[in-house]
């Protein structure tokens, strides 16, 4: 049976692949339907996913703190408000399903865990990772001037200067307005529509490739990432 | 063009690569091929056989992708490099650990990890905390990551798979810790950010030829191949077309 096992999920996995891509390109009678049936499965996998995938954050994090790892006071911090969150968002839903409206004096109100909801996603989530996003601006402009120190070649100085450029003329436009030569050379059609859109769709066909024999090894059992030697 | 006639254009593509692949895989066998020297992946291989020596651990970082989007494929190459790093350092003290942003790409990897292990009989070390999920969103995931590059004693990090400009902050948490980092990303922003932070970027395709340089089988070597002649198709067709249309005012 354990030799069973992969064959069995090869033919699984590459039976579902030519489905879904048979009735991605032709309109077959029926193969609509199985298709969006196999993506209804998928997102309800990806759903219980999810959940395995907290225990394993909480289960790592946790093994860290038994063990007194480096950081582990993080793991606590993060453990103690996974557990914080979860308690406020299901606590007024759980409490709704408990206890009926007209005898709780709690009601357990769906519109009080959406409150709570949004307090965490706009007054601690966005702001914390606007602030990342912030500390991302910096770390690059320090990675930029690094470049010049350790790696001083034709294309590092292309890259570079296009940077610059790109900051002068449209980045910094709000700031110190129009200025005549840069704003005109960054906008410059030969520069957007010629140059980095001719670069940016030669990278892209060269990633479309890469994703095209990527996703037929797979379809071929070349590549078995669901397990199997 | 209508629909129905970019499907049957877009099943004879699949088609005609999955032959030229099947083709050259064959072929690849008889007569191996030898491929030009990319640095990044050198740097990869002689981790690899040094964390074993040293007593280190390796980090591989495949990101968020969404496996019923096309960015699944970046995290796949990822996938297939975590199977060889994991045949050739699970025998090691500390066996490599994954970092993922994504669920289902997180039973993936650690799904991978164990076969890595089993593949070299070394059942016993596998842990399924080392395929750990470090985030949900992409800075959340970033967030989560940096602790394992700092606290994990890692020698190397890999990070391949679909990040965005936040991946900057990875290699920066790296750079900190004086550990070597390659990073390849399918996104454009992030490969920008990747030429301006790393030593060696990988650019555009060379992300899905980490299968190819690590010697993961034939069928890596030949997918290579098989991009290399689409990709010299494509430039035909692009200066046919362009041609055509130069002269298209001479057509009836």
């Amino acid at each position: 049976m354990r030799r069973a096992f992969p064959i069995i999920n090869a033919v699984v996995a590459i039976g579902a692949g030519l489905i879904v891509l048979i009735g991605y390109f032709a309109d077959v009678r029926g193969m609509m339907e199985f298709r969006l049936l196999l993506f209804q499965w998928a997102v309800i996998v990806g759903g219980v996913a999810v959940l395995v995938g907290i225990w394993n954050l909480f289960s790592v994090h946790l093994q860290k703190i038994r063990a007194k790892k480096p950081g582990s006071v993080y793991s606590l911090v993060l453990l103690f408000f996974l557990l914080l969150t979860l308690f406020l968002l299901y606590f007024p839903l759980m409490l709704q399903n408990l206890v009926p409206m007209n005898e709780g004096l709690v009601s357990g109100d769906p519109a009080q865990a959406n409150i709570v909801n949004a307090i965490i996603l706009d007054g601690i989530i966005i702001p914390v990772e606007v602030s990342l996003m912030a500390v991302l601006a910096v770390t690059l402009t320090v990675a930029a001037i690094r470049m010049l120190r350790t790696r001083i070649d034709l294309p590092a100085i292309v890259f570079l200067a296009t940077v610059f450029l790109a900051l002068l003329g449209i980045g910094l436009r709000s700031f110190l307005g129009q200025l005549p030569v840069f704003s005109d050379l960054a906008r410059s059609q030969f520069i957007t529509d010629i140059l980095a859109l001719g670069g940016a769709r030669g990278i892209l066909i060269g990633v479309a490739l890469g994703t095209l024999t990527t996703g037929l090894r797979i379809l071929l059992g070349i590549d078995r990432p669901y397990g199997g030697k | 063009m209508t629909h129905q006639s970019a499907g049957m254009l877009g099943i004879g593509i699949v088609i005609f690569a999955g032959l030229l692949l099947t083709l050259l895989t064959l072929l690849y066998r008889r007569s191996p091929i030898y491929f030009r020297n990319i640095l990044a992946f050198m740097r990869v291989r002689r981790a690899a056989s040094l964390v074993v020596e040293d007593g280190t651990r390796l980090h591989v970082s495949i990101g968020s992708a969404n496996l019923l989007t096309p960015s699944a494929a970046s995290a796949l190459a990822g996938l297939a490099l975590i199977r060889h790093l994991g045949e050739v350092t699970s025998l090691s003290d500390h066996p490599p650990i994954t970092t993922t942003g994504s669920a289902t790409l997180n039973l993936l990897a650690q799904d991978t990890l164990r076969t890595a292990h089993e593949s070299v009989a070394a059942e016993q070390s596998f842990d399924m905390g080392n395929g750990r999920l470090a985030g949900l969103t992409p800075f959340s995931y970033v967030a989560g990551v940096m602790p394992a590059i700092r606290d994990e004693n890692i020698s190397t990090n890999v990070i391949i798979g679909n990040f965005g400009p936040e991946v900057g902050l990875l290699t920066e948490a790296a750079d900190r810790q004086k550990t070597p980092i390659i990073a390849a990303s399918d996104s454009l922003p992030a490969q920008a950010v990747l030429y301006a932070t790393t030593q060696e970027p990988l650019i555009g395709e060379e992300l899905f030829a980490a299968g190819a340089y690590t010697q993961a089988g034939p069928g890596h070597a030949a997918s290579l191949l098989a991009q290399d002649v689409l990709r010299w198709l494509i430039i035909l067709a692009l200066i046919g077309g362009a041609i055509l249309k130069m002269f298209g005012g001479f057509l009836p």
